[in-house]
């Protein structure tokens, strides 16, 4: 009895909205849009801080890295020409992390420089990066074939390299790399291993002032330290801004330092900081750590997402009003309706369901609709903006649930007039 | 609270009022419309109640119905005081035991012939098949068998209030009221609706019409005359039972 009550009550709230078929799809279109702005919104902004998430995370979220940066002129100097600039992280740093710093897991100190490769007739532009036995453990670097460089080689400034899959296809196309020699900057080095293709860590970091910063698309090979020591100095020719030629001298492009845990990020970050500001007068390192990242991208993300849900809200408050509206006329329209079911023996609780579910069915039927189209926009953004998007089941669920509190929150108060109404002057009403 | 099981046997006092009054407040002044009422009406009556124009026939009807509750005065309904219940308690009693005919038909446009016989049914613990069942039973009894999936708009005037009458009998109710139930109607009509009541004052149902049509009154066997708010006369036409 209580399904057939239901079944009726249904029935009779989509025979109701049938019979004005342009006025309640108009009104259910208010709740489309708010709907659909509301999935849409939060899909963009979940896609967005996952791929921040994602970047960031890359960086290793127990790491600290240390990056030689550039130094701002001197005033004084401006118009001068300097013939050898000589500024960032050194050798000597590394050891003093490595003495002065409680809690370092790991610590590796990179250089990187930008060079040719040769292999046969191929030449690519690539990155070199002179690093540690060790360096795969604090980056999400893998070695697919061969092996990494080993304290071996490290030891006796070995000519042997690893190049990434990037540099593989590039480079290789059809050979086997392996056991190959590829001629850099005058040397050759041979093969020992293929990795993985690591992502630009330069990406992450706001003012991309690494002179050797390669790009995300930038073949890498990875050797020994010590070999990129010996063979390459540490002295760069750099063209600068003005065609005017500098030398540049640079130890170490980045030190890589990983705590043995998370709680141990930040006061080894200070410590960083400490020994970095005790040696450096100059501004020539900048120290990126990615907890630190993450957390803010976390907060960029819920002042985004309020932004985002509060104009979805408004656009969903939007649709309510028009839904009350609508509703309203639709009652005194009905007034002599609602006379004759009193009459009849309804209730005035029978008439706010009535009511009721008439705006129910037009606001959930708008739910479902807004949900498809708020599922579509994202699709299409990610189609042709090439911007990442997540729809989470959670924001259909609150989507739908918004929906349905739109709902009952401005159908009750027409709803409530309409069982209120006196009976009689209801039935005398024309 | 409300038993519907209780049906009183033929000639039992199923409505007594006594002394009732309504006013209506209109501004400082205070429109007296209904003026110590004292009637007493049996199980299976036919009364017609008559009246100039604003003498309270309307307001008279309503509060038998239950759609307006007395200013003073006692009002038994099958036995229960409903001069002063909750709004609900009246809905339940006006489902149950009220069957209403108005003037102007009163159907809802959208709904056809056998759902807007349902409507009283659907606020009453009946089953969608029971229902449906019970309805065309009804339509056939009001001689609608044959347009039972008609919209109103479809219907003359005589046929919609047919199945007005069809509605108010859906739950068989203790009293049926009509209001002026000719009043809209070509005389033609008009006596095919008077047969039916007549026919339902066979089956031995309480009628109470409210007229001033002289011809009407004929055909009950009581006539209740109200004048500017007071029962002005009470007779019984000795010709009918
Ligand atoms: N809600 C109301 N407020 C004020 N006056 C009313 C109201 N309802 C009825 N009346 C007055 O009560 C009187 C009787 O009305 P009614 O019962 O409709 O008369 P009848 O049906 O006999 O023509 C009329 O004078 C009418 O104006
Ligand atoms: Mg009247």
């Amino acid at each position: 009895m209580f399904l057939f009550r239901f079944k009726r009550t249904l029935k009779l709230g989509v025979k109701s909205l049938w019979m004005h078929r342009l006025r309640s799809t108009l009104t259910m279109l208010g709740i489309i849009f708010g709907v659909s702005s509301v999935v849409a919104m939060l899909a963009i902004g979940e896609g967005a801080s996952r791929d921040a998430q994602e970047k960031i995370s890359q960086l290793g979220s127990r790491n600290i890295i240390v990056k030689t940066i550039s130094p701002p002129e001197d005033k004084s100097s401006v118009g001068q020409q300097q013939t050898l600039k000589e500024y960032g992280l050194t050798y000597d740093d590394a050891e003093r992390f490595r003495g002065a710093i409680p809690n370092v897991r790991v610590l590796v100190p990179n250089r990187r420089i930008s060079k040719q490769a040769l292999y046969r007739n191929s030449r690519i532009s690539i990155e070199v990066i002179g690093t540690v036995p060790w360096y795969p453990e604090i980056s999400p670097l893998r070695v697919k074939y061969g092996r990494f460089i080993t304290s071996i080689d490290t030891h006796y400034k070995q000519a042997v390299c690893v190049v990434d899959e990037f540099v593989r296809k590039e480079l290789f196309a059809f050979d086997d790399p392996l056991g190959q020699n590829v001629k850099i900057g005058g040397d050759y080095y041979r093969v020992i291993g293929i990795s993985t293709a690591e992502k630009s860590t330069t990406s992450a970091s706001q003012d991309n002032s690494g002179d050797n910063g390669g790009g995300a698309n930038v073949g890498k090979i990875y050797i020994p330290l010590t070999t990129a020591q010996t063979r390459f100095g540490d002295t760069t020719l750099q063209v600068g801004a003005g065609g005017s030629p500098t030398l540049e001298r640079v130890e170490l492009q980045e030190i890589i330092i990983q705590s043995q845990s998370i709680d141990q990020v930040l006061s080894t970050r200070r410590s960083v900081q400490t020994v970095l500001s005790r040696f450096h007068k100059k501004n020539d390192y900048e120290i990126i750590v990615p907890l630190e990242l993450m957390k803010r991208a976390k907060d960029v993300q819920r002042i985004f997402t309020i932004v985002l849900g509060s104009i979805a809200a408004i656009s969903l408050l939007v649709g309510g009003i028009g839904i009350m509206n609508i509703m309203m006329a639709t009652v005194s329209e009905r007034t002599r309706e609602i006379g004759i079911r009193r009459a009849l023996g309804a209730r005035k609780r029978d008439i706010i369901m009535q009511f009721l579910s008439e705006t129910l069915i037009l606001t959930l039927c708008g739910g479902v609709l807004g949900m498809g189209v708020g599922s579509l926009v994202p699709a299409l953004v990610t189609y042709f903006g090439q911007m990442r998007t997540v729809i989470t089941p959670g924001s259909l669920i609150m989507a739908f649930g918004i929906s349905a509190a739109v709902g009952i929150a401005f159908g009750i108060y027409p709803a409530y007039r309409a069982a209120n109404m006196d009976p009689i002057e209801s039935l005398r009403h024309e | 609270m409300i038993d519907n099981n209780q049906k009183p046997t033929n000639g039992d006092a199923i409505l007594v009022m006594k002394q009732l009054c309504k006013n209506y407040q209109l501004g400082t002044v205070e429109l007296r419309v209904l003026r110590e009422i004292n009637i007493t009406i049996n199980s299976g009556e036919y009364v017609a109640i008559m009246g100039p124009s604003g003498s309270g026939k309307s307001t008279l009807l309503n509060m038998i119905g239950c759609l307006d509750r007395p200013s003073s005065g006692s009002y038994l309904l099958g036995g229960q005081d409903v001069s002063q219940l909750e709004d609900d308690d009246l809905s339940a009693i006006r489902g149950a035991r009220i069957g209403f005919v108005f003037q102007s038909f009163n159907l809802i446009a959208q709904l056809n012939v056998i759902e807007n016989i349902e409507i009283p049914m659907f606020y009453q613990s009946y089953g969608e098949a029971e229902s449906a069942e019970r309805a065309m039973k009804l339509a056939d009894m009001v001689g609608l068998g044959d347009r039972m999936k008609h919209r109103p708009s479809e219907l003359s005037g005589g046929q919609q209030q047919r199945v007005a009458i069809a509605r108010a009998l859906a739950n068989d109710p203790l009293i049926i009221l009509a209001d002026e139930p000719t009043g809209n109607l070509d005389s033609g009509s008009g006596a095919d609706i008077l047969g039916i009541l007549d026919r339902l004052h066979g089956e031995e149902k309480t009628l109470i019409v409210v007229t001033h049509d002289e011809n009407i009154a004929t055909h009950a066997q009581r006539v209740i005359r109200l004048f500017d708010g007071r029962v002005a006369e009470d007779t019984y036409n000795y010709h009918k039972g």
